[in-house]
């Protein structure tokens, strides 16, 4: 590691910073580990990018460097080591994927099918090399088409920056500053790609945005960056993750969102997370700290979270929202899942600014194995926000003896026509129940899933339709083994 | 169709069965009897499957089964129903799609094709009457608020749905008004037949005025102490348990 440096400086010096020759078809799709000023430099150049994202990214290194690793929230493990990580990886290079399923670990493909993922599908998530005949060319071309017409933008973060760079400098970081907290800034440094969505002032998104369909960014890797731009009285709907484990060899993933909704506009974002959680022991799996923010920068806008989160090994994220605009509204709908090994800190934030602001937090968290979890969420009412109203409901269901629940609600409140609801249930997923669906024939395993959905249910109806079913579907399998 | 050997179980170290024996044919409706804390709900529970009861010694056959042998849902697959004496509440999952996977569960353990939602309503709309039910009841969560008649009359519900060779009734007719205690006994009557056997636990007299059995046992302390017919459960009434 003592001569990584030199490495990527001698990357940098022989490509030079815009160099056309460096194309993604070279060799390497991994960089060596490190983190420098210079691996800044050769991220920014692999992607052609203009200088002024270079010296904002350069920026937010810089205050990274002084900034320390969060260690509130309730989940442990080891030191992370920053120089080890590769920073510009594309988790597959062509030549080492699989050239057809049959190469494919099957125990992950026993997993598509329970999820009922059709095979083009399943070559796509496990990385197999079907650029070429890949069939959802023709729908993505269509659906390119459609949203064209309507004046929408949806492209990678990096195609934006290119095509629309007044668009992209206004609002990055606009809402999730660089130096928020120290994921944010790191990812405000490194980050490779994600989605960028842009929606004109009285437009309604003609379909629902999915990361699914952008498909030449499959891989955007592990430090993602996503920004939605909802124009005056405009409304879109965006779902994010895939529903499939992905086998990762990179150990973090820090990603950022930010929303902007203006006057009157609405945000639906959708995530269905299932990253590797790593094994039955807690070996391998996913760091999944990530930091998501709404902005209801105008008045009677309205954002909205829903979070189906069932993989990685430990969650840490808390989507938030600002509610800025009077009559702005806020809602977090959540379900979390922690099972084995798997721990998860997560919740949101709802900061009430405007006048008559109002938000919603619903959260169901469901430990099983030796899974640890924790609800955390802030609702803070700033003098400023007149008859604001929260309401929040958090329940935990536990099943067995070995995992564990906690709530940590916070509320700091300035102004005294504030009106806020608090309510926490914590259950365990009783023998009675069970007992109750087998003796009418209801195996012990769809029993699990039946009761866990219903606990879900709140969530799940503010999923899209098909999320919904996939939601449930992936509860059932992430809780496989969880009784008997 | 059921044969209960020498049947010894406890739960948590304590005894509760001393060696129950009972035979049950196709046809035919038993009713057992008891004083709190005889053994009727171990009983019955112990039939169905319930893990917290373990068998000491003892053997039950069904329909040439050991029963003892098989899981609970396996059990229902063969066509044994329990009715609850406490049914449980399950939040969020309706009483339709409950139902409907139970009826689905068993149709696929005996190689029949499932039954899709719109077979399933005519399945079942009638049934629902038959319970003095009303439909929009079962679009709620199973069991979720319901009182504790309605929770009867969804028990015989779901009996009707099943079908079972064999209904195990847990005091399904305790805390029931005249009307319901009716409809209750409607819905056992309705599954009479020569195929078909049943065992009702109860503790009171009212239930067999409605449904008659051909058969009336009285447990005491983890035993069947005395067996007759129908006569034997209006004694009871009279004279209570201390005479025996």
């Amino acid at each position: 590691m003592s001569n990584q440096p030199q490495d990527v400086r001698e990357l940098v010096s022989s490509r030079g910073p815009y160099s056309a020759g460096f194309v993604t078809d070279i060799a390497t799709d991994t960089v060596a580990p490190g983190l420098s000023e210079d691996t800044i430099r050769m991220i920014s150049a692999r992607k052609k990018e203009p200088q002024w994202l270079l010296d904002w990214r350069l920026k937010a290194y810089a205050r990274w460097l002084k900034m320390t690793e969060p260690k509130w929230a309730q989940v442990h493990y080891p030191p992370i080591d920053y120089q080890a990580i590769s920073y510009y990886s594309t988790p597959k290079g062509l030549r080492d994927r699989p050239k057809s399923l049959d190469e494919v670990d099957p125990k992950l493909l026993e997993t598509y099918k329970k999820l009922g993922i059709p095979l083009k599908e399943q070559e796509m998530l496990a990385g197999v090399a079907v650029d070429v005949v890949f069939d959802s060319v023709s729908v993505a071309t269509t659906f390119k088409a459609k949203l064209k017409e309507a004046g929408v933008i949806f492209c990678p973060i990096s195609e934006a920056v290119h095509d629309h760079p007044e668009l992209v400098q206004k609002y990055l970081g606009s809402v999730v500053p660089q130096g928020d907290n120290f994921y944010a800034a790191l990812n405000s440094a490194v980050f490779t790609d994600g989605s960028f969505v842009y929606i004109p002032k009285g437009v309604r998104c003609p379909m629902e945005l999915s990361t699914y369909f952008r498909i030449n960014e499959r891989n955007t890797g592990q430090f993602e960056r996503t920004l939605i731009i909802a124009e005056e009285n405009s409304h879109v709907s965006y779902l994010e993750g895939c529903t499939a484990p992905q086998r990762d060899e990179n150990q973090l993933h820090a990603a950022v969102v930010e929303l902007v909704a203006l006057e009157g506009a609405q945000i639906k974002y959708s995530t269905v997370q299932n990253w590797y959680p790593g094994d039955e022991n807690g070996k391998g799996g996913i760091y999944n700290f990530v930091t998501k923010r709404g902005d209801c920068r105008g008045a009677r806008s309205k954002i909205s979270w829903t979070q189906v989160e069932t993989g990685s090994a430990i969650t840490w994220k808390y989507p938030s929202c600002i509610l800025r605009g009077d009559d702005s509204v806020g809602e977090f709908y959540s379900v979390a899942l922690t099972h084995h090994r798997q721990q998860a800190d997560t919740g949101t934030k709802m900061i009430h600014i405007g006048k008559r602001t109002k938000s919603t937090i619903v959260s169901k968290g469901i430990s099983a194995g030796h899974g640890q979890q924790s609800y955390r969420g802030l609702v803070r009412v700033l003098a400023s926000a007149e008859n604001a109203r929260n309401h929040t409901q958090c329940d935990s269901l536990l099943i067995g003896d070995q995992c564990g629940a906690h709530t940590f609600p916070y509320t700091e409140v300035r102004n005294p026509s504030a009106h806020l609801e608090h309510e926490a249930t914590t259950s365990k997923i009783g023998e009675d129940q069970l007992f109750y669906a087998r003796s009418r024939g209801i195996s012990e395993e769809d029993a699990v899933s039946m009761i866990v959905s219903g606990f879900c249910k709140q969530v799940f109806k503010e999923l899209p339709m098909e999320f919904a079913v996939e939601a449930q579907k992936l509860l059932a399998v992430s809780l496989e083994g969880a009784v008997g | 169709m059921l044969e209960i050997k020498n049947l010894h179980a406890e739960v948590e170290g304590k005894k509760i069965l001393n060696g129950i024996s009972l035979s049950l044919k196709a046809g035919e409706v038993h009713a057992v009897m008891g004083p709190n804390g005889s053994g009727k709900s171990t009983l019955s529970n112990v039939l169905a499957g319930r893990e917290d009861y373990s068998v000491t010694s003892g053997s039950v056959s069904y329909a040439g089964k050991d029963l003892l042998a098989m899981t609970p849902e396996a059990r229902a697959c063969e066509g044994v129903f329990l009715g609850f004496q406490y049914p449980v509440e399950i939040p969020g999952v309706s009483n339709l799609y409950f139902l409907r996977t139970a009826l689905n569960a068993r149709r696929k353990y005996q190689n029949q094709p499932e039954i899709d939602a719109v077979d399933f309503m005519a399945w079942i709309r009638h049934r629902v009457s038959q319970v003095k039910m009303e439909m929009p009841m079962l679009q709620r969560g199973v069991n979720e608020g319901f009182s504790g008649g309605e929770k009867k009359r969804n028990e015989i519900l779901q009996m009707l749905v099943l079908e079972p060779r064999l209904a195990i009734l847990d005091e399904t007719d305790s805390g029931l008004d005249i009307d319901a205690l009716k409809t209750v006994a409607d819905g056992i009557n309705a599954l009479r037949s020569p195929e078909r056997a049943t065992l009702m636990v109860t503790h009171y007299q009212r239930l067999l005025d409605y449904v008659k059995p051909d058969y009336v046992h009285v447990l005491a302390g983890g035993r069947i102490v005395k067996s007759g017919g129908p006569e034997l459960a209006l004694a009871l009434e009279e004279k209570g348990y201390g005479w025996l």
